[in-house]
């Protein structure tokens, strides 16, 4: 599927997308033998609905200076991202079978600008996004552009201070025009959130740096619909906080809320179990 | 006789020796005729603007300016954020605090993606009192290992105004370590030019070649010619861009025979210019006579800067020995 759509699509034709994404996902995680399934899976419906119904992007251009932003601060989750742009039409499907295993592969764990069109911007240590997204918000007001700048966090992530130098900035800057998005999962590396460093009430924190925030479903694209749609030339002044709810490893029984699978080996039964749960015919 | 009590002092005006002339906030006032030309250019701090002469900047550009309060990382990533659409910040900290606290942010987020961020820096080297938390004896150490980032090291007021405009001009990220405040003026008197990348000839010498950048080149100048009246006759190269290395000049001062080669650096002897020749001559096969002048690697003490200067062995007075002894 080739899409360079400008219209939403269907909420059944987003939750095909989505269903596709993770396909996509663990067609890439095949190629190298392991991957970030949980992370991956925990913000495909986020992914899905900002690439195919809310974000103002062309593949013909992918550096239009008008285009919304998209940072993905949780850069291990990129191949969710991968899957968007090779849909959208921004770079190659047959890049996905090269995966993080070919010499000169360009798709890798964490996405680069380096390599791939339709990226923003590289990452991979967590705890950047949050500012990067600041300063491309800045520049948009300095440009006078009406883009918004979508930055994906990971709940972990949040453990960062960085996060929170940048939640200050934005606040101060009054940028309305920046919307930080929590991918919530409660699991990081080592084990849930809660145990390794809580970070909850996550709404509270936010609120009291100065933005406005919004708690949902992570993976109900009718909220996400509603929450995500990128506001231009309003009155408001306090950048947004979208708090997703999510469940890591989402869409694959095996995988949802198991901690092994932040990061894991794949075999090929497993693989076979889960492009049957999604549907799909497998590669 | 009673002596003058030294103040400690993290300013720079120590640095200029008595009746030496001086100019007021060189980087200030030339990013604001720079800027006046481009409207790329903003600046950005974590609050220090007054102490990195960018509040002349923020006071000409007050919607170009951007006051980030004490956070490092934010201030690197925003200023990586603004350049990606098109904008050339400079950002301006303290060098321990961009080296030490937002390598990470200066790493991935500029220099990963070749972005057009101007790091200007104080208090590099051994220019501060203050002790270990403020001297950033190791930021050229910590910078060299970045890939894409040019590395600056002006000696003195007029470098520093024909460097920010040069680095203005680059296309890519620039660390650039700053002298601030009453800054001497000197090269004035050579008909200085800076280009980024060219290691300049101030003085030409048969019997020893010093190789210095920053202030360090201030001082062997006036080395050389205290060493003239002992009949020793010192040439000096001027390294300001300490990467990308101008291996060519470097390469053929280096090999002129019969000269004892000096690097004399405002830095630890680890992983500053002085490792950066050696490995020049290493990668090259010279074979010549060389000697190193730089900080201790040690965590450095606190104090009057004529003083520590003295001590660490980066004074003209303790220069001119050490190659006395050398020759």
């Amino acid at each position: 599927m080739d899409l360079n759509i400008r219209q939403p699509l269907s909420l059944d034709d987003l939750k095909d997308m989505a269903r596709i994404n993770r396909l996509d996902v663990a067609r890439m995680f095949m190629a190298a033998g392991n991957g970030h399934f949980g992370s991956c899976y925990s913000c495909t419906e986020i992914i899905t609905v900002l690439y195919f119904a809310l974000m103002r992007i062309d593949r013909a251009n992918p550096d239009w200076m008008d285009r919304d932003r998209f940072v993905m601060a949780k850069g291990h989750a990129a191949p969710t991202l991968y899957s968007a742009l090779i849909r959208r039409g921004f770079i190659p499907e047959k890049w996905m079978d090269e995966y993080e295993t070919a010499v000169g592969a360009r798709l890798m764990t964490h996405p680069s600008r380096r390599y791939q069109s339709g990226v923003d911007t590289s990452q991979g240590s967590l705890g950047h996004g949050l500012s990067i997204g600041v300063g491309m918000a800045l520049a948009a007001k300095l440009d006078k552009r009406d883009y918004n700048v979508y930055v994906l966090m990971g709940d972990g992530e949040t453990n960062e201070g960085s996060v929170w130098e940048a939640a200050a900035a934005a606040s101060k800057f009054r940028l309305q025009n920046l919307v930080g998005i929590i991918d919530l999962n409660r699991l990081s590396v080592d084990g849930e959130l809660e145990n390794v460093m809580p970070m909850e009430p996550m709404v509270d924190k936010w609120r009291a740096f100065g933005w406005d925030v919004v708690r949902v479903d992570g993976h109900s694209l009718p909220a996400l619909l509603k929450v995500l749609a990128p506001q231009r030339n309003v009155g408001a002044s306090a950048p947004r906080m979208i708090v997703a709810d999510t469940i890591k490893g989402k869409g694959v029984s095996f995988m949802e809320n198991v901690r092994s699978w932040h990061a894991d080996l794949i075999s090929s039964k497993q693989y076979s179990d889960l492009v049957s749960e999604l549907g799909g015919v497998g590669v | 006789m009673k002596s003058t009590r030294l103040k400690t002092s993290a300013m720079i005006a120590s640095i200029a020796a008595d009746g030496q002339p001086t100019v007021s906030a060189p980087f200030g006032h030339a990013l604001v005729r720079v800027a006046a030309q481009r409207p790329q250019i903003v600046g950005l701090t974590a609050d220090l603007a007054k102490y990195t002469d960018l509040h002349v900047f923020a006071a000409a550009f007050p919607d170009r300016f951007y006051q980030m309060g004490m956070a490092e990382q934010l201030l690197f990533g925003a200023a990586a954020g603004l350049a990606r659409e098109g904008f050339v910040p400079f950002v301006t900290t303290y060098a321990v605090f961009a080296a030490r606290r937002a390598y990470d942010f200066i790493y991935m987020a500029i220099a990963e993606s070749k972005l057009n961020v101007k790091i200007v820096c104080a208090l590099p080297g051994l220019t501060t009192g203050y002790g270990p938390s403020h001297q950033a004896t190791e930021d050229v150490a910590i910078f060299r290992g970045v890939p894409n980032l040019a590395i600056i090291d002006p000696c003195d007021a007029l470098e520093i105004e024909q460097a920010t405009a040069a680095i203005a001009d680059h296309n890519g990220p620039v660390y650039m370590r700053l002298l601030r405040g009453q800054v001497p003026l000197l090269l004035n008197e050579y008909g200085y030019t800076f280009e980024l990348g060219r290691a300049k000839m101030l003085r030409d010498g048969d019997d020893v070649l010093f190789v210095s950048s920053g202030l360090m080149t201030m001082r062997v100048l006036e080395a050389a010619s205290t060493l003239k009246t002992d009949h020793i006759d010192a040439a000096v190269l001027h390294v300001s861009t300490i990467k990308p290395l101008d291996e060519t000049t470097l390469l053929m001062q280096i090999a002129k025979p019969g000269r004892l080669v000096v690097v004399v650096e405002n830095h630890t002897v680890i992983g500053g210019l002085g490792e950066a020749v050696l490995a020049l001559a290493m990668r090259n096969g010279s074979n010549g006579r060389m000697r190193q002048i730089g900080l201790p690697d040690a965590f450095l003490e606190a104090g009057a800067l004529p003083t520590l200067h003295d001590k660490y062995g980066i004074s003209t007075t303790r220069i001119v020995a050490q190659v006395k002894s050398w020759i």
